[in-house]
């Protein structure tokens, strides 16, 4: 059986053996929290907290501020220090809520109501799906019910449920697939139902074969549900990537995939959701994959959402002088240079590049026209030319005539590129200068 | 054979037609003359042609055409020299108008002796690229990263980047473009009158020694300056000082005295800075290690 892909695209090394075969295990609660109240696209939640005020776990703190928005609870009991500002991964001050959690406490989890989700209407799923805070796990940090809830005029017949887990190095997906297949059952039931579609999709690379047997037998029975096997190849986890290869179907530029009739999901936002809807509880911890040659004690790990990274990488232990921070994998991930910066919900990995993996500034060389990077990129632009007009300031005529907002950053030009032409980091920044002259005009 | 009929005929019809069409076309000069004040032409020749925008105005042309019109007096004109500015004064025969010179001011003493680095930038060398990758590094996120867009993109020359990674402007050549206030990504520059000689060179907005551990001269939001200057002038904002430019005639050197870390400078002439006695000396002249 030949295995559904799409052209282009790149096969980095995948350093997944790291933490592949290690069980989520969960981590200790760090002396304090920081939630920042921006975790999630869209506007950030509305505090409803006060200083010195106890809070118990699970409990409600900020409420969303709008549709596109979703509230925050609390990662532990204890007491807010502090409804002021910190600083998050952009380098930034935002506004965030600082917890101390007690020491001696039980730390139960508050859940405000158990629901009976058999006769729960597809509304009140979707509502319950923004009520627990939910945004997609898999690193855009959208918040999860607008997806779910197409434009008017538009019906959602299938279902993709992200399992591909392309990025090197990550491996949480992995391990949710095979730790958590009933509440990933449940879930992909629930969002069924949440809207209104025909079939449910569970993609996964290839690469991961014991995650595909035990999906396989698990939806074994389901008439909705099937599984599809990918080639392993990077970025077969990005949206586009995922319909042009499951349906023969692009995604319009500027669309949506509710365009063509689904919705994606990332496996751990969908096994989250068939955990805690149930129980009504909020989003307060979620699986981080922390690996990289610059970690002592790699593995997958249940975190609170808001543990700062310092008290991560004190946990974990560093090999030597780590040289490189990164939230989320290697080819789409941001580079942290705070350590005091909290996980968000939208980061699923953090790896720590050791002295070995290490680059140092390559000399940046003019393009030599070889084509590698259109031959790469898996959206077919042309990232050569779109590279030369970036250093010429061209940006408007990057925008206009060479689709430069259709462009993802998977990296794959970046990485092929044999005059290190920082092509992505190019593209950040032309895209940046539009959307300012956009907004300003 | 030369048909010499044929030849005269089409001679002739040649010759006439442009009679006709010359007739047509010098009537229509006539009758759709549009008056141009000749004086523009002059006046523009007399501007730089920069067409640097800093008086407002899409370019040289058309300042000219509305200080003919009378509509911007010649002293609006950065770039000029006053002598220049007096040339196109008399030759209108209008006012030079007051316009006070301003120049670009960095809000940031932060040079690598004294404020942190905390992560090593191997991106792109420009600011705007760095600052998109967590913010270029800095150990205070409001800093100047030291990249030198601003050095790039002023078309007088009038900022160099010092041995610290700080650009430093030069007074004379500056005319105000706003070029460099567009272009920073921290938001550190702004345009002031030259008289304006109180300055805080600081942006940071974290409070006491946690903004000291970050870089050495920054403001901690203590308050003495506030104390010290006339009511009003200075007021604590978001951590610190903000100076109310509205009431600045009153204002004397002795504010900034007590200022602990030379975050509230005097500007004096040719790029003078004075700190107060109270701040402490820097003398460390290398960079400091990253991390």
């Amino acid at each position: 059986m030949s295995l559904k892909t799409f052209a282009h695209g790149i096969h980095p090394r995948e350093n997944k053996e790291i933490t592949a075969l290690k069980p989520i295990r969960r981590f200790p609660f760090p002396p304090y929290f920081v939630l920042l109240l921006s975790q999630h696209a869209g506007k950030p939640a509305k505090p409803i907290v006060r200083e010195g005020q106890e809070v118990r776990r699970g409990e409600l703190i900020a409420v969303a501020n709008g549709f596109v928005s979703v509230p925050i609870h609390s990662p532990a009991t204890g007491v807010v220090k502090k409804v002021g500002t910190s600083l998050d991964f952009n380098g930034k001050m935002a506004p965030a809520i600082i917890i101390i959690p007690y020491p001696g406490s039980l730390q139960q989890v508050e859940c405000w109501q158990s629901r009976d989700i058999d006769h729960m209407t597809p509304k009140e799923i979707i509502q319950g799906v923004q009520d627990m805070g939910m945004v997609g796990l898999g690193g855009a940090a959208f918040p999860t019910h607008v997806k779910l809830t197409p434009p008017k005029g538009k019906t959602i017949e299938t279902l993709i449920i992200n399992g591909c887990e392309c990025e090197p190095y990550l491996t949480s997906d992995h391990r949710v697939m095979l730790e958590q297949s009933d509440d990933i059952m449940m879930g992909i039931r629930l969002l069924l139902k949440g809207v209104m579609a025909q079939r449910a999709v569970i993609a996964i690379e290839a690469n991961k074969p014991d995650a595909i047997e035990l999906m396989k037998k698990c939806s074994e029975g389901e008439k909705q549900i099937s599984v599809a096997v990918f080639q392993t190849k990077y970025p077969q986890g990005a949206e586009k990537m995922l319909t042009r290869a499951l349906m023969k179907k692009d995604i319009p530029s500027g669309g949506l995939p509710a365009d063509i009739g689904c919705v994606i999901s990332n496996v751990a936002t969908v096994a989250e959701i068939g955990r805690l809807l149930p129980r009504g509880q909020g989003l307060i911890e979620r699986v981080v994959t922390i690996s990289g040659r610059g970690v002592q004690r790699p593995g997958n790990y249940f975190i609170p959402i808001g543990t700062p990274l310092d008290f991560i990488l004190d946990q974990v232990g560093l090999e030597g002088r780590a040289h490189q921070v990164i939230f989320g994998g290697p080819m789409m991930g941001k580079g942290v240079a705070f350590l005091e910066t909290p996980i968000t919900k939208g980061i699923s990995g953090i790896v720590v590049m050791a002295d070995a993996e290490h680059k140092s500034r390559q000399k940046i060389y003019p393009c030599i026209k070889c084509a590698e990077c259109v031959n790469s990129c898996p959206i077919h632009l042309n990232p050569s030319t779109l590279g030369l007009l970036a250093r010429k300031d061209e940006f408007d005529q990057m925008a206009e005539d060479f689709h430069l907002f259709d462009c993802f950053e998977c990296g794959c030009c970046s990485y092929v590129c044999p005059s290190h032409i920082p092509l992505v980091q190019y593209f950040r920044l032309a895209k940046e200068a539009v959307r300012k002259k956009r907004s300003a005009a | 054979m030369i048909d010499i009929q044929a030849l005269f005929v089409a001679v002739s019809l040649m010759v006439a037609l442009g009679v006709l069409l010359a007739t047509i076309l010098a009537i229509a000069n006539k009758k759709l003359h549009v008056f141009e004040d000749p004086r523009i032409d002059v006046v523009e020749g007399m501007l730089p042609s920069a067409n640097c925008g800093a008086c407002g105005e899409p370019g040289c042309r058309a300042f000219a055409e509305k200080v003919v019109k009378g509509g911007a007096t010649p002293g609006q004109c950065t770039v000029s020299s006053s002598d220049g500015r007096e040339d196109i004064a008399h030759f209108l025969g209008v006012d030079v108008g007051a316009q006070e010179k301003r120049v670009a001011r960095l809000a940031c003493a932060g040079g690598n002796n004294v404020a942190r680095q905390r992560v090593e930038y191997l991106g792109l060398p420009t600011c705007q690229a760095a600052h998109l990758v967590a913010g270029g590094g800095k150990g205070c996120v409001w800093g100047c990263l030291g990249l030198g867009d601003c050095e790039r993109v002023c078309d007088f020359g009038a900022i160099t980047m010092n041995e610290w990674g700080l650009p430093v402007v030069d007074e004379e050549k500056c005319t105000a473009c706003n070029d460099c206030v567009e272009v920073c990504p921290k938001d550190l520059f702004s345009l002031h009158p030259i008289s304006h000689k109180l300055w805080v060179a600081c942006k940071n907005e974290v409070f006491g020694e946690d903004a000291e551990i970050e870089c050495e001269v920054a403001c901690t939001a203590c308050g003495r300056c506030a104390a010290d200057a006339p009511e009003g002038i200075i007021e604590m904002k978001n951590n610190l000082a903000v100076i109310d430019y509205s009431k600045i005639e009153k204002v004397t050197d002795t504010c900034i005295q007590r200022c602990p870390t030379g975050a509230i400078v005097w500007l004096g002439e040719k790029g003078w800075v004075k700190k107060g006695v109270g701040a402490k000396g820097i003398i460390r002249k290398t960079p400091l290690p990253i991390g």
